[in-house]
């Protein structure tokens, strides 16, 4: 046989190995996991990332924090407002301004909608990966009004560089509240018809319900945040624990269940979206008047380490930014949700069979761009 | 004892195999009605509706310089777009020309935009002041020869509208 | 009702009277396989179509629109590029059998279309086990897959065609038997008895009960054997294997997928004889009225029509379920199908001995 990459030996016979590579059509990405087999159980799982390292954090060494923009919310890239808001948010706090109110009305409605998207998303390619095909065309269906509403706002689809330190980058469309309202209204009637095609079906249960058993320590020893923490009962839900923007004046529940398996993250994303839905409504009639940008005469942070952390819809995002005084930061980290939760897959995944690989990394929910910035 | 727990599981045995059918039947029901309600398909024939397309005002497509009737346009030359683009997609080429007043100043000669690098952030439209450079509408930009993506924005014979300011202010970074 | 005996007849008496018996023989078998092998490829590309259109109707979508009007000539097109692909020799696999394989899966399948019914006389043989045959002739398509797997030299192609194999022949079993339950209503494995014995109403309607369970426990055997739908995880695009077909490019690929969506048209054709009555029309009991005017519609459309029926069910299937895993799918066909229909046919053996039907 060929020389195999991983360096344990193969104690049964029947062990082999196989490379779900680079290129798979349900790795979301390109990650290639190095599969230890016997027959079809998995024994031994081994991630390897890098495949896209652009080498953001070095990048940033060299751009102003308005520039910086373009790249964060390449990393993520499903949950771009959430990580652009993340770096301004740290800049703002390090800077010791405060953005008018109405400028955190519309970041927080950006940033739910943002998580409906990305959720759809989600939900489109786990049911594909499951072999219900159909459902990846309903989601891209109805995250094409979310599209819509971004477009006519900030002019791109999926990587906006909308919210800025200092506020927004200008101000929202006249048709925005109409748009954003006729989407909640059009989104709730369509939302229960998820429920019908996969959450209530009896194959999907049997795919997913006992499968990838994370307990509450593996999740707080792994770092897991996110709908996957949560569904193992980890309270990690960073806009009730450190409330940003305009969260602390709305109303909604944190999803915590305790069984930790498949089914059970998938649940938290599904209410998750009900959440959204309902913090939006809270919120899209009240927006506040106000200036959208604070004149500021020059966007630099004072010397000193500086840490903020929001709630993507993927985990907690936390942005580190160390710097000197001048105009470029000295250093930035990004502690990003996917590292962490990739490699608690190893644990999770040993003693389930092939087809519950695909299902327990499809409900882990990773975009591989983050895990590698 | 035995018996009953024996019919407890036979009436488990139906009662799994009753709702397992009806579930699967309720989700039938989706796909079929989207199966009788063709009114609700929502792709488009792409190339041949190019006429009936309208993209949203705001979109970024390429970044373009306006030039009015007079072949005239308001770049001042004053460099702040090629600071502020983080990854340097903008190349001005400018000189020094004598003014009516005599004191030198700058003027716009070529202004290169590599459309291959540009990442559509905005922050040279924002930047400036004259309003100069907007992003238009034009979503198609596949070319056959990469040369073709490395645009020239002022039009050929154009001059600047305003007077150009005598010295650009260090503007903050 | 029109009988096309006297049509076959007269071709069989054209061939005899013009030639010695043995060249006779000889042409009419070439006419009647060039026929078959005609309508074969017709069919088989159509139902590519229909499935591509139905499905993107089912997905907010248009399908296949370009080709054509209406993107009809798709699949031609989508034929016409695998025939000009190369065929790829892989150095290690085991050649006579590599290339063996896809001919005993389609061979499989085209000598099952010979034995049905499309209208009364319009058969190319009528045996006398006429279900026995189909049944027997559409488990060799098994051995093809297995062969497959095996000669392809690729660990992925075993593992799809171990696992393909094992469902394939688990659900033979139900197939079977519920064709059974059938053949004990009727009396008889002869394809036109059967349909003769529905004149007087179709069996799901005159079996009432048990008909309908049969019927059900039909349909997803037949799902399950032709590796489609809920139960296609032997060729699974999204998970690790691509199946056993994974080495094949060009013709012998076009030679499993066409195999595939023919196996679905008998599973189809056999359940409309059997069950829904064949190429008979829709009656109800003593209302002429109503009988003369279903009469007007030729019986070649009824059977066309039914089993289009039958096809578009198995289609909504496919599009609408996420798949099943290998245990549960044999757990499925072990626990719950088989003791349904063993005791399905006691049931229908004692409402046949009482005449409890319609």
């Amino acid at each position: 046989m060929e020389e195999t990459l991983l360096d344990i030996e193969l104690k049964e016979k029947e062990e082999y190995i196989i490379n779900m590579g680079p290129q798979h059509p349900s790795t979301h990405g390109v990650l290639r996991l190095e599969v230890c087999l016997e027959g079809e159980k998995v024994k031994y799982l081994r991630p390897h990332c890098g495949y896209i390292h652009r080498g953001i954090e070095k990048m940033s060494e060299k751009l102003t924090y308005p520039q910086l923009l373009h790249l964060t919310d390449r990393m993520d890239y499903l949950s771009a407002h959430i990580n652009n808001e993340a770096v301004a948010l740290c800049v703002e706090n390090a800077m010791e301004v405060e953005v008018s109110d109405r400028v955190k009305y519309i970041r927080t409605i950006l940033a739910e909608l943002t998580r409906i998207a990305s959720h759809q998303l989600w939900w489109s390619a786990f049911g594909m990966d499951l072999g219900a095909l159909t459902t990846f065309f309903y989601g891209l269906r109805d995250r094409e009004k979310i599209l819509d509403i971004f477009e006519e706002t900030t002019g791109s689809r999926l990587i906006q560089s909308y919210i800025t330190p200092g506020g927004l980058m200008g101000d929202i469309h006249p048709n925005f509240q109409k748009r954003t309202k006729e989407f909640v209204k059009y989104f709730r009637k369509k939302l229960p018809e998820y429920d019908q095609l996969l959450t209530g079906n009896v194959i999907f249960h049997e795919r997913t319900q006992g499968i990838g058993i994370m307990s509450k320590e593996d999740a707080i020893d792994y770092g897991v945040t996110g709908p996957p923490g949560r569904a193992s009962g980890f309270h990690c839900d960073i806009r009730k624990i450190a409330p940003y923007s305009a969260y602390p004046l709305v109303k909604f529940n944190q999803i915590l269940f305790t069984e930790g398996d498949t089914f059970h993250r998938y649940l938290v994303r599904i209410k998750e979206m009900w959440e959204s839905l309902s913090i939006i409504e809270q919120l899209i009639d009240n927006i506040p008047p106000g200036e959208t940008m604070l004149s500021l005469k020059a966007i630099k942070a004072p010397k000193g380490e500086y840490y903020q952390r929001v709630e993507t819809a993927r985990g907690e995002l936390g942005v580190y930014i160390v710097s000197d005084g001048g105009p470029l930061p000295a250093r930035i980290h990004y502690r990003t949700p996917n590292f962490s939760n990739l490699f608690v897959l190893n644990k999770i995944a040993q003693g389930h069979k092939i087809a519950d690989l695909v299902a327990i990394s499809g409900s882990l929910d990773l975009v591989i761009p983050d895990i590698d910035r | 004892m035995a018996l009953l727990t024996t019919i407890k599981e036979i009436r488990k045995y139906f009662r799994d195999i009753f709702s397992g059918v009806a579930s699967l039947i309720n989700g039938m029901k989706v796909t079929g009605g989207y199966f009788i309600r063709p009114g609700e398909i929502v792709t488009q024939k792409y190339p041949e509706n190019r006429d009936q397309l309208k993209m949203m005002e705001r979109f970024k497509g390429e970044l373009v310089m306006l030039h009015d009737e007079n072949n005239q346009h308001g770049c001042v030359a004053c460099l702040t777009c090629e600071r502020k683009c983080p990854n340097g997609s903008i190349e001005l080429t400018t000189e020094r020309v004598q003014g009516e007043d005599g004191r030198s100043k700058r003027v716009l000669v070529k202004y290169i935009y590599h459309l291959e690098m540009c990442t559509f952030c905005g922050l040279c439209v924002q930047a400036c002041d004259e309003h100069a450079i907007v992003f238009s509408q034009e979503f198609e930009h596949a070319v056959f020869d990469k040369r073709g993506l490395t645009k020239q924005l002022n039009k050929p014979g154009s001059t600047a509208r305003h007077k150009p300011e005598p010295e650009p202010e260090a503007k903050t970074a | 009702m029109y009988d096309f005996s006297p049509l076959v007849d007269s071709f069989s008496h054209f061939f005899t009277e013009t030639f010695s018996p043995f060249w006779a023989g000889l042409f009419s078998m070439l006419t009647l396989g060039v026929a078959i092998l005609l309508f074969y490829a017709v069919i088989g590309l159509y139902l590519v179509y229909a499935e591509r259109k139905i499905c993107a109707r089912m997905q907010n979508r248009l399908g296949p629109n370009r080709v054509g009007p209406l993107g009809l000539f798709q699949t031609i097109a989508d034929l016409i590029k695998l025939l000009l692909k190369e065929l790829i020799y892989i150095r290690r696999a085991d050649a006579l059998l590599f290339n063996m394989a896809p001919f005993i899966v389609i061979v499989a399948s085209i000598m099952a279309i010979g034995s049905i019914p499309f209208a009364k006389g319009l058969q190319a043989i009528d045996l006398n086990i006429g279900v026995l045959y189909i049944l027997a002739i559409s488990s060799m398509g098994v051995i093809g897959i297995l062969i497959a797997g095996w000669s392809s030299n690729n660990k992925y192609s075993v593992i799809g065609a171990m696992r393909s194999g094992a469902q394939v022949i688990s659900y033979e079993l139900s197939l079977g038997l519920a064709l059974l339950c059938m053949i004990t209503f009727a009396g008889s494995m002869q394809l036109s008895e059967i349909i003769k014995s529905q004149q007087d109403g179709w069996w799901i309607f005159k079996g009432h009960l048990p008909a309908l369970i049969a019927f059900g426990v039909y349909l997803i055997a037949g799902t399950a054997e032709t590796n489609r739908g809920p139960f296609d995880l032997a060729e699974a695009e999204s998970e690790l294997t691509a199946g056993f077909h994974t080495e094949y490019s060009g013709i012998k690929f076009a030679f499993f997928f066409l195999a595939e969506y023919m196996n679905m048209f008998i599973v189809a054709s056999i359940a409309t004889t059997v069950f829904l009555g064949g190429w008979l029309p829709f009656h109800i009991y003593h209302f002429e009225f109503f009988n003369k005017g279903m009469d007007f519609v030729p019986p070649v459309f009824w059977f066309f029509g039914k089993t289009a029926f039958v096809i578009y069910v198995m289609m909504w299937f496919k599009w609408t379920f996420p798949r099943l895993r290998i245990d549960q799918l044999l757990a499925l066909e072990w626990k719950y199908l088989l003791p349904i229909n063993i005791i399905n046919l006691l049931v229908i053996s004692f409402l046949t001995l009482m005449q409890w039907h319609f």
